[in-house]
């Protein structure tokens, strides 16, 4: 079931949310939904999960508007809010039972579902407790649980991995994996490296616009249009090395490592390769080369690319 | 109608757990009991077979303790945002306000039956007028209901209990004991008016035994425009925030 989301735009008061965002997250397909603190993320999802009306353009959930039949949408979407507000003075399983009963999981099967939810977000051993006595971790297995009860089609994460210590994180991300091969996933994150690591695909939306839409190797490479390697050459003088490189046709920068003065990054012109060409000198020149690694550019640069300079171009 | 009697469950629970109820249910029995048997009016001065002292006194007592019921019943829900994850459920706005309107109501019925002894007690005592009895009972159910639907709506205004709390003991004042004093102190359409908005003159003459349609018709006027009011206010949420 894909849930596209067309030319939305969302206001509060004069500021704008949203402003006409418009993708699409596949059945099978996990999507990280990234950007800056308060850049929309949240608004879109709650528009997605009909916690709010849209002001423009629509939400559709399996070819289904948020706007003219909600009801319908909200029995394929499971929901973790960014706050995972829970009802402090119930105990987990009597929870879960109430949110399978209202999201109409039939009576028989509820047990079922409610013991599957405890396994597989491992929750047993708290199943009993109140939900306010547990610890911020455990409450945030809780909403997931509760997202997931119904064996939603759609499922709608913000922030699932935050409070939860590095081992479940791991779990929890396993876990959207394996839904994430049948079922439609869309988690918010700021935890880029997790975002990497779990999604298929990178929606990245500042100051509630759209910046970009690709997987993220792609998105690695279209901020690198330049290729970069670093390489050690030794047995020449720093001296001589550098200027042999710098005479390489295809080069257009090249920077000494302070650490190691036998490095050297190497920045191409743009469209062109450099790594024959300095193999080739070294072997001409009789010198040894112990070390060429292309340098990749960081998710994290890519995303302080595109979300800062949108902010600067505003000035 | 299924979905309702969840949200139902879930809110009596809720009552019962944070001791709500218990507190609710025992004031409410110390208080009535007191006035109606040892204090006051009661029974043996009046020396009459009826329970027109319980039915005066419940009165004042449930003005009092039905906002403290219905203050926190999505007051509390907005604060901590359980709210907003409520209506990413298969559940239509009315099916929450009425869940929860009829949680509130049945926490009132269960009270109210635990009462069911006076009147075994009166009727051991003398001749008691039956039919009386069961207005009286009507009478407070109606009442009743008409101030959950108010403290109900107060409730969805804000996000903090006491204010919702304060808010419908405001309103209700009006209705309980305003309206009445103004339309009976002076002359003129307008006093009538709000005589006829009193809920206290519609109270009196069913606890009286008598029903007229004109009082069902005003009571059930409270509860729809408390409701609707309370679904405005939900729909608003929705759109703006």
């Amino acid at each position: 079931m894909e849930v596209s989301i067309e030319n939305l735009s969302k206001s509060y008061g004069f500021q704008k949310a949203v402003d006409d965002i418009s993708f699409k997250v596949d059945t099978g397909e996990i999507v990280g939904f990234l950007g800056p603190n308060g850049a929309g993320k949240t608004t879109t999802m709650k528009i997605i999960t009909c916690a709010l009306a849209p002001q423009a353009g629509d939400v559709k959930v399996g070819g289904v508007s948020v706007q003219q039949n909600p009801e319908e949408v909200k029995r394929h979407i499971g929901y973790l809010p960014e706050t995972n507000p829970l009802y402090k003075e119930m105990p987990v399983i009597d929870y879960l039972h109430f949110v399978a009963e209202i999201q109409g999981v039939p009576k028989a099967k509820i047990r079922e579902r409610i013991l599957e939810m405890v396994n597989v977000c491992g929750l047993k051993a708290e199943k009993h407790k109140k939900i306010g006595e547990l610890s911020k971790g455990y409450q945030q297995r809780v909403g997931l649980a509760q997202a997931m009860i119904h064996d939603p089609e759609v499922l709608i994460l913000d922030e699932p991995t935050s409070g939860l210590d590095p081992n479940q994180i791991v779990e929890i991300r396993e876990l959207i994996k394996k839904i994430g091969r049948e079922k439609t996933v869309l988690l918010s994150s700021h935890i880029l490296a997790e975002v990497e690591a779990t999604c298929d695909r990178i929606v990245i939306i500042n100051k509630g616009q759209l910046v970009a839409d690709n997987t993220a190797n792609n998105l690695r490479k279209q901020a690198q249009d330049k290729e970069i390697v670093k390489v050690t050459i030794e047995d020449g003088t720093h001296e001589e090395i550098y200027q042999a490189l710098r005479a390489i046709e295809s080069v257009e920068l090249v920077d000494v490592l302070p650490r190691n003065t036998m490095a050297f990054e190497i920045q191409s012109r743009a469209g062109m390769s450099s790594r024959r060409a300095i193999f080739r000198m070294c072997a001409d020149k009789g010198w040894t080369l112990t070390e060429m690694t292309p340098v990749e550019r960081k998710l994290e640069e890519v995303f302080r690319d595109l979300t800062v300079t949108g902010n600067t171009a505003g000035h | 109608m299924n979905k309702i009697w969840i949200i139902t469950k879930r809110e009596l629970r809720a009552f019962f757990d944070s001791l709500m109820a218990y507190v609710m249910i025992v004031l409410f029995l110390g208080f009535s009991g007191f006035f109606t048997w040892i204090f006051g009016s009661d029974v043996f001065l009046v020396g009459q077979a009826s329970l027109q002292s319980f039915f005066g006194i419940s009165y004042w007592t449930l003005f009092f303790f039905i906002p403290a019921i219905t203050m926190g019943l999505l007051s509390e829900e907005q604060k901590s945002g359980t709210l907003e994850l409520l209506v990413t459920k298969p559940v239509t706005d009315w099916q929450i306000i009425a869940g929860k309107f009829l949680a509130a109501f049945l926490l009132i019925c269960i009270t109210l039956a635990l009462t069911i002894p006076y009147y075994i007690t009166v009727a051991g005592i003398g001749k008691v007028d039956h039919s009386a009895v069961l207005m009286g009972y009507l009478g407070l159910l109606f009442m009743s209901a008409s101030y959950i639907s108010i403290g109900l709506f107060t409730s969805s205004v804000t996000n903090n209990q006491i204010v919702a709390f304060l808010a419908a003991l405001f309103i209700g004042i009006f209705f309980h004991l305003i309206f009445g004093l103004v339309g009976g102190s002076s002359g003129g359409w307008f006093a009538s008016l709000l005589g006829g908005l009193s809920l206290s003159t519609h109270y009196e003459s069913m606890a009286r035994g008598v029903i007229d349609s004109k009082d069902v018709v005003y009571f059930l006027s409270i509860i729809l425009a408390g409701l609707l009011g309370t679904e405005l206010i939900l729909s608003r949420r929705h759109s703006s925030n």
